[in-house]
């Protein structure tokens, strides 16, 4: 870049950001080579459309769900500092130590999720208790030094907010970057009795009793990773000063409460503790997946490996829900960029619409799905004609195979629910305890032809009438909640099931005497061995006396039926037509992006280079190393057949022998001196590239040698 | 303002020693005075009294809010400002950036205050933490009164002893006073000082009694009791409320609260509850059965993996690493614990408390515990930093990441068997100390 000045020197440019500016739409990937980018857009908008429901309804829930933890901490708060608000005088005020009120909020291990928890907390508290609200990492707080000067810029700054006047104060006293309490108390001092004497005009309306003093919320969002000697220093500073600052602490944990007798060994006698606990991440997720997938709102869906990785991930790995959301996003994104006809994964009203419109490349991609193919070869000979070639007819059958898929997945989760009301009450959880192992099952394969099935529906025959009618009432409930929606007379068939059973149970004191009573008894949760014990024995003595009481009749009705629904309606997706519309296949897509396996694709990429590069020159059938491939890989391939320790001097030696094997030079002439230096240079950097990587590193065990920091292939 | 006999009691000596040493207004007093005493032991009590009742010009500053000495300085000189109230002079704000700063301005205040004649007080309260300031700072402090050549006298009061502050370049010795732990006598007295109002001094003094009976073994701090008693006092008095019994049935009185307080020194007195926590079950009359303290929500849920790697790092910090072979080997052949053990070994690891390892033997040791494959993924690694940010392992000289990196488990092993049964795994056939 050309200068102005005359004289030689060093000049700072600065990036021209106008030019940086220049983005791509986004929509503009999803342009792939052949389709039409009139199509890809639309896609693209679609995928949009349903990711913002589909997110603001996982927003919603998340909402819903911490508005139960923030209720009882806006209560905890109310409770706190009574007495400094009425300026108490009682006698057992002024003799007891002053503690702080403290907020526990055992918050679970998925750390990456909590930040959203605090970002609502404090909206919450800002809009609705007190405008102090101040949050606090332990990473920036390694003294009390930068904790004070954090508390008094973020409560400082929140008062600006609110009073533009108030600006000359802060600015007179922050010259000098050095806070203390005493500094803080007297500012808040004055704030206080300034807003007091003018006229209150904030929002904050509910806690009247706030107005005068509002309290100094301070959240620790990470408390273990504070350490114990600031915070101890902390929290003796602010006890210290606690009838002139309501100050109020607030501690996100991870783990457990104990947590809090370990840190503060000494301070805790200088807090009150309140434990809130938020909802267990397993509970959340389920709660997620019935609002997102379990549902025919959104027309999305996962198959079963997809959805298996997703899960797993959360279960074996991160807890995190966020992050399972972050993985259904990409799974829609990649779902709408790598499936033509995911046009058509939108609401029926819609669908309908875009059906009109298909292209005839597109009429051409139904033709060829499998489950389409699927279904031409069990037609007629002129209706396989005419599938195939005339576009009308096939308009006309892809908007009935999406209806069809409509009311299929309609059932389909009514029914999955009721099973799953039925089986999460057995013993041992045959079919899984939460719904989500359930929905796995019945997404894989039929559910009753699995080995698990037949058991549980054998254990459902022995189940008592109070068990019994609580899940069909939990059924009743399931298949009313859609309004309006006819299921099959499955409701009315439930009602009259539940009115035969309580008519039973009217006449049942008259009969109590009736033979086999004791299979009424329920089962009892015991071991599996005993279980299929008495199970063999129940058999046995219902085949001895045949006669069944009524209720045992009644109660095998009830599991024929459900038996039924389930035979009917739980097929899995893939028996339906069209089902390459809406559900994402590309399970090891998700794994690829979110599990993603550093070491493995390092060794991958060092021991068989082609995989990455392409290069022909790079195939090799047995595991020997071309010459020809990059020199870190030679060294890398080399180093894989040595010991702990390795010698530079053999291993340069085989690495000259490797590179030179296919140039077949004369070792004596006076050019291949040269050669050999370059080559030991090339050895060189290969394997301070490698060190660079973490293979080897230099060790005194021995001269000329280093150490290996690997073991085994990867 | 009461007589200081009135108000503090028991420490008769200890004042009129230092009511000798002060003197008359206008002498000069000793330059330093060093206060050691336990806590609650009334250092910061009785000074404040005795500044207070006889009237002298004095500063006290707390030492734990000056975390660094510009703080202090300007905290002294500021409330020094003060003494005389008048209102334009306090708003103004002294800066003071060293300690040469310090004795100019300290000078020039005491002149404007009108206190240059008699002996000016600097309490220094919590004095332990000066010792983390600069090292000038202490030595200064102790011949202020040299420096400044003023009638200044520096009190420090600290809960540790004068051989522990003492730079090793000498400094000017202060005066030293020793405030003795309260005998059980001490503390009845003090304690049944401040009874309620309503309430008969004999009254309270019974129910002190009791109280020390109680915890006079477990716990002698004057702050804890006094806190216990105020805490607890409504239920001694609910016999005599409700009418069941009067002011003087002592027995029935103790019947009904020595329960009570037994219970109370295991929750609120070791903050296993929290001391609202306690008074609301009070009031309410409910049984302790619902809540329980803190200690009952140890329980961690943890992702199916972090309890192996928790585990792994377990077994990691506890075992010889010679014996990994015979653990985690399928065919490690009959190999008797007697043979491969060193002497010094004998001495259980538990004992010895975690020892760190490096991140491959964690991998190879979780690779063997998990049945199903694990590939040695990003959320693998991941998941070891986030166990290392829950503090349940530590990362030990992390100075170079890719020499590398060592940790050590720093959970119990209560802690780690819960975990391990949650994942049906016996963890004490995998543990050395146990075999
Ligand atoms: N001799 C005494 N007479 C009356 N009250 C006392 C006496 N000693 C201590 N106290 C009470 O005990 C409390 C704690 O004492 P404090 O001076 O803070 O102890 P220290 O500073 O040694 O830790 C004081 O607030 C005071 O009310
Ligand atoms: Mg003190």
């Amino acid at each position: 870049m050309a200068t102005s000045s005359v004289s030689k020197g060093c000049f700072v440019f600065k990036p021209d950001f106008k030019r940086k500016k220049v983005s791509f739409p986004i929509a503009d990937y999803f342009n792939e080579g052949e389709s039409l980018s009139e199509d890809s857009k639309l896609r693209f908008d679609t995928c949009q459309l349903l990711w913002q429901q589909m997110k603001s309804e996982a927003e919603e829930l998340q909402e819903e769900l911490n508005k139960n933890l923030f209720d009882s901490l806006i209560e905890f708060l109310e409770k706190s500092h009574l007495e400094f608000r009425k300026k108490s005088t009682k006698w057992n005020y002024q003799i007891k130590c002053r503690e702080i009120p403290t907020a526990a909020l055992v918050l679970g291990v998925n750390v990456t999720d909590h930040d959203l928890t605090f970002k609502g907390l404090t909206e919450m508290l800002r809009d609705t208790v007190t405008p102090y609200v101040v949050s606090l990492q332990a990473k920036e707080c390694p003294d009390v030094k930068h904790i004070l000067q954090k508390l008094a810029s973020q409560l400082m700054g929140c008062c600006i907010d609110m009073e533009s006047t108030e600006e000359e104060y802060v600015q007179s006293s922050q010259r000098k970057m050095h806070y203390s309490m005493a500094f803080l108390s007297t500012w808040y001092k004055s704030v206080t009795q300034k807003t007091s004497s003018e006229s209150v005009k904030k929002k904050i309306t509910s806690f009247s009793h706030w107005k005068e003093s509002p309290p100094i919320v301070i959240i620790l969002k990470d408390i273990e990773s504070f350490s114990t000697k600031v915070l101890q220093d902390f929290i003796i500073i602010s006890s210290q000063y606690l009838h002139e600052l309501p100050i109020v602490l607030v501690f996100g944990i991870a783990t457990s409460p104990i947590i809090i007798h370990r840190l503060l060994p000494q301070a805790v006698s200088s807090l009150c503790i309140e434990l809130l606990q938020s909802l267990s991440c397993k509970e959340h997720l389920a709660k997620l997946l019935d609002k997102l997938l379990l549902t025919t709102r959104f027309p999305f869906k996962l198959n079963e490996k997809a959805l298996q990785v997703l899960t797993n991930i959360f279960l074996y790995h991160d807890f995190s829900v966020q992050n399972f959301i972050k993985g259904l996003q990409l799974a829609i994104l990649e779902h709408f960029y790598s499936q033509p006809l995911s046009i058509l994964c939108c609401d029926l009203p819609e669908a309908k619409k875009r059906i009109h419109s298909l292209s005839e490349d597109q009429c051409e991609s139904i033709r060829r799905l499998p489950s389409f193919m699927r279904y031409v070869e069990k037609q007629t000979p002129e209706k396989q004609v005419a599938s195939l070639t005339d576009e009308r007819f096939l308009k006309e059958e892809t908007l009935r195979f999406l209806e069809d898929l409509h009311s299929y997945h309609e059932n389909f989760f009514l029914v999955l629910k009721c099973l799953h009301a039925f089986t999460s009450s057995l013993p041992k959880y045959p079919l899984g305890r939460q719904i989500r192992e359930l929905y796995c099952a019945c997404l894989e394969k039929n559910i009753w032809e699995s080995q698990e099935y037949e058991p549980a529906l054998q254990l459902l025959r022995m189940l008592a009438k109070d068990e019994l009618m609580a899940i069909l009432q939990k059924c009743l409930e399931v298949c009313k909640s859609p309004p309006g929606k006819q299921f099959g007379g499955t409701v009315e068939k439930l009602q009259e099931f539940l009115v035969q059973f309580q008519k039973l149970e009217e006449t049942e004191s008259n009969e109590e005497e009736n033979g086999s009573g004791s299979q009424q008894k329920g089962l009892q949760k015991t071991d599996l061995y005993h279980l299929q014990k008495s199970l063999l024995e129940m058999k046995e003595l219902r085949s001895s006396n045949k006669k069944q009481t009524k209720f045992e009749v009644q109660r095998d009705r009830v599991v024929d039926f459900i038996d039924n629904l389930v035979r009917k309606y739980l097929s899995p997706p893939d028996t339906q037509t069209l089902y390459e519309v809406v559900y994402f296949t590309g399970a090891h897509i998700l794994r690829e992006h979110l599990n993603a396996a550093p070491r493995i694709a390092l060794h991958t990429a060092l021991n068989n280079p082609y995989h990455y590069l392409k290069n022909q020159a790079l195939k090799s059938e047995d595991d020997s190393i071309p010459n020809v491939a990059p020199d870190i890989c030679i060294a890398y391939k080399l180093h894989l057949e040595c010991s702990r320790l390795i010698n530079l001097v053999d291993w340069s030696e085989a690495f000259a022998t490797v590179v030179t094997a296919a140039e077949e030079t004369d070792p004596n002439s006076t050019a291949s001196e040269e050669i050999k230096e370059i080559i030991h240079a090339r050895f060189i950097r290969a394997v301070s590239e490698l060190e660079l990587l973490g293979f080897i590193k230099p060790t005194k065990q021995k001269t000329d040698h280093v150490a290996r920091l690997t073991w085994g292939g990867c | 303002m009461f007589p200081l006999e009135n108000v503090v009691l028991c420490r008769e000596s200890q004042v009129s020693t230092l009511m000798a040493l002060f003197g008359e207004r206008h002498h000069f007093s000793f330059p330093s005075i060093f206060i050691y005493g336990h806590t609650a032991s009334g250092k910061t009590y009785v000074m404040e009294t005795l500044m207070k009742t006889s009237e002298l010009p004095h500063v006290i500053v707390n030492c734990v809010e000056c975390f660094t000495s510009r703080i202090l300085l300007e905290h002294i000189l500021n409330q020094l400002n003060c003494l005389t109230p008048s209102e334009d002079e306090c708003t103004s704000h002294i800066a003071c950036d060293s300690f040469n700063d310090f004795v100019r301005l300290f000078k020039k205040v005491t002149q404007d205050q009108g206190v240059d004649d008699q002996t000016v007080y600097i309490v220094l309260d919590k004095a332990e933490y000066l010792r983390e300031m600069e090292a000038n700072l202490l030595p200064a402090f102790l011949r202020l009164q040299e420096l400044t050549n003023r009638n200044v006298t520096v009190i420090f009061l600290s809960q540790i002893v004068w051989e522990k502050f003492r730079p090793n370049t000498g400094c000017f010795e202060p005066f030293i006073m020793y405030f003795p732990d309260y005998s059980i006598g001490h503390l009845q007295k003090i304690l049944s000082h401040d009874h309620p109002p309503e309430y008969s001094a004999d009254f309270y003094a019974a129910y002190i009694n009791i109280l020390l009976g109680v915890f006079y073994t477990v716990c002698r701090d004057l702050k804890e009791l006094r806190h216990l008693a105020a805490l607890n006092f409504s239920k001694y008095c609910e016999p005599v409320v409700k009418g069941e019994a009067n002011e003087r049935d002592t027995r029935k009185l103790w019947r009904n609260i020595e329960p009570h307080l037994k219970k109370a020194m295991h929750t609120v007195y070791l903050r296993e509850i929290s001391s609202s926590q306690w008074e609301k079950l009070q009031q309410d009359d409910t049984e302790m059965g619902q809540l329980k303290g803190l200690s009952a929500h140890a329980h961690v849920e943890l992702p199916y993996y972090s309890k192996f790697i928790l585990i792994a790092a377990y077994l990691a910090s506890y075992n010889p690493t010679r014996t990994d072979k015979r653990f985690f080997l399928k065919h490690h052949g009959k190999i008797k614990k007697a043979s491969f053990m060193k002497k010094h070994e004998k001495t259980s690891n538990h004992l010895l408390g975690p020892k760190p390892f490096p991140l491959d033997r964690l991998l190879a040791i979780l690779y063997s515990i998990v049945d199903s494959r694990v590939a040695p993924t990003a959320n693998i690694f991941s998941q070891i930093t986030s166990l290392v940010t829950l503090q349940l392992l530590t990362l030990v000289g992390h100075d170079d990441q890719l020499d590398g990196p060592k940790y050590k488990c720093t959970v119990s092993l209560d802690f780690v068997r819960a975990i391990a049964r949650t994942v049906n795994f016996d963890i004490i056939k995998y543990l050395y100390d146990f075999l």
